[in-house]
């Protein structure tokens, strides 16, 4: 019976941990897909860019 | 060593899982300002990078998220009051109050500043003064201090299309003004049609709602009063830059299906809507989220029927 319970918790543990690592994964790949597309409207129009206009 | 769940017989506090850290930022709310916030961003006359309108909607559904857990934190003691709350993650002891309260300031945290990075810092601003109305002003101060808890707490549910326009623009003009303006008169109507069948629920937890504290006529009277206005701010996009003759039609013949219903309402007698188990407030609450939901479908469709080249703004334009 406590092997059963210890096991529930291991695998709600598990669920839990392997979601919030899809979210970070999720976090990562988006500031990458902003960064591009923040790079990619720099070489669009490059008067825009910050190293431009110093 | 005897476990926890061995002394409990089972019945101790689980270990939380990940959806029950989700539901803490109150998905279905969540919802509703995504798509608000996204139809926002789309009407607004400034094209917005895909990329940069996701991940400003997601910083947006997040914020909305944190102060959902936020709310949660601070009213777990009436939340198991009510049966309607009472299975939420801190009052069914799948979550501790203090995670509640982490998880709400830390996405917090994370959503402002990014948002303000992704997009600009006056969408930024108008997220973290949401987060904090929501939170501080309508949770820990109007909710269980005045029966005009949901009329004034119901601009925290009003920003997200601003908050789209917001991003797109780094604005804010009389459209997102108006879009603020509809959700905000939409709430007291769809809330007090709930609260008149939902009375004892809120009795018991002492949150002084319009029908517990002056009344179900008095209740029916400014339901019909609201839905008078709504009418009227409903109908007036339509003769601002993102409207149109589509727009007009659609809202036009909604918002006065939305008055026919809040009139039935507004004008029965408490007996006779006890006598039906309040069938005409059941409706008018269903129907109001219908309306709030394709009222903005119909900003969307007029947008995109402008960008095709099918529709144009009417000629009385507010600007």
């Amino acid at each position: 019976m406590i092997g059963r319970e210890e096991h529930d918790l291991h695998r709600r543990r598990r669920g839990r941990n392997l979601a919030l690592g899809a979210v970070l994964l999720a976090f990562v790949a988006l500031l990458f897909g902003v960064t591009i597309a923040k790079l990619g409207a720099n070489a669009v129009k490059p008067e825009m860019s910050w190293s431009q206009s110093e | 060593m005897a476990s926890v769940l061995e002394i409990d017989g089972g019945n101790a506090p689980r270990d939380a899982e990940f959806g029950d850290y989700f539901e803490l930022l109150k998905p279905r709310v969540m919802s509703l300002v995504i798509f608000t916030a996204l139809v926002g961003l789309v009407v607004a006359p400034v094209p917005v990078h895909p990329m940069i309108a996701l991940a400003s909607i997601i910083c947006i559904a997040v914020g909305a998220g944190a102060s959902g857990a936020l709310n949660m934190w601070w009213d777990a003691d009436i939340d198991v009051k009510m049966a309607r709350t009472r299975n939420r993650p801190i009052p069914s002891g799948r979550i501790t109050p203090g995670e509640a309260l982490a998880v709400g300031v830390g996405l917090s945290l994370l959503s402002v500043p990014m948002l303000g990075l992704f997009a600009n810092w006056l969408s930024a601003a108008i997220l973290a003064f949401t987060i904090f109305f929501y939170a501080v002003i309508y949770s820990m101060w109007l909710k269980r201090s005045t029966p005009q808890n949901i009329v004034i707490g119901g601009a925290a549910g009003a920003f997200p299309p601003m908050l789209g326009w917001a991003v797109a623009t780094g604005g804010v003009s009389i459209e997102p003004i108006l879009m603020f303006a509809i959700i905000f008169l939409w709430t007291p109507p769809h809330f007090w049609a709930l609260a008149l069948y939902r009375n004892g629920d809120y009795e018991r937890a002492a949150v002084p709602m319009m029908p517990v504290v002056a009344g179900p006529q008095a209740t029916r009277r400014q339901i019909f009063v609201y839905a008078l206005a709504l009418l009227a701010v409903a109908i007036a996009p339509a003769f601002t830059s993102i409207g149109g003759v589509v727009y007009l039609v659609i809202a036009g013949a909604l918002s006065l299906w939305f008055l026919r219903l809040a009139v039935i309402v507004g004008f029965r007698a408490e007996a006779t809507a006890e006598a039906d188990g309040h069938r005409a407030e059941k409706r008018l609450f269903k129907f109001s989220i219908l309306w709030l939901f394709l009222i903005f479908c119909a900003l969307a469709l007029e947008a995109a029927l402008k960008s095709a080249g099918l529709s144009q703004s009417l000629p009385w334009l507010i600007s």
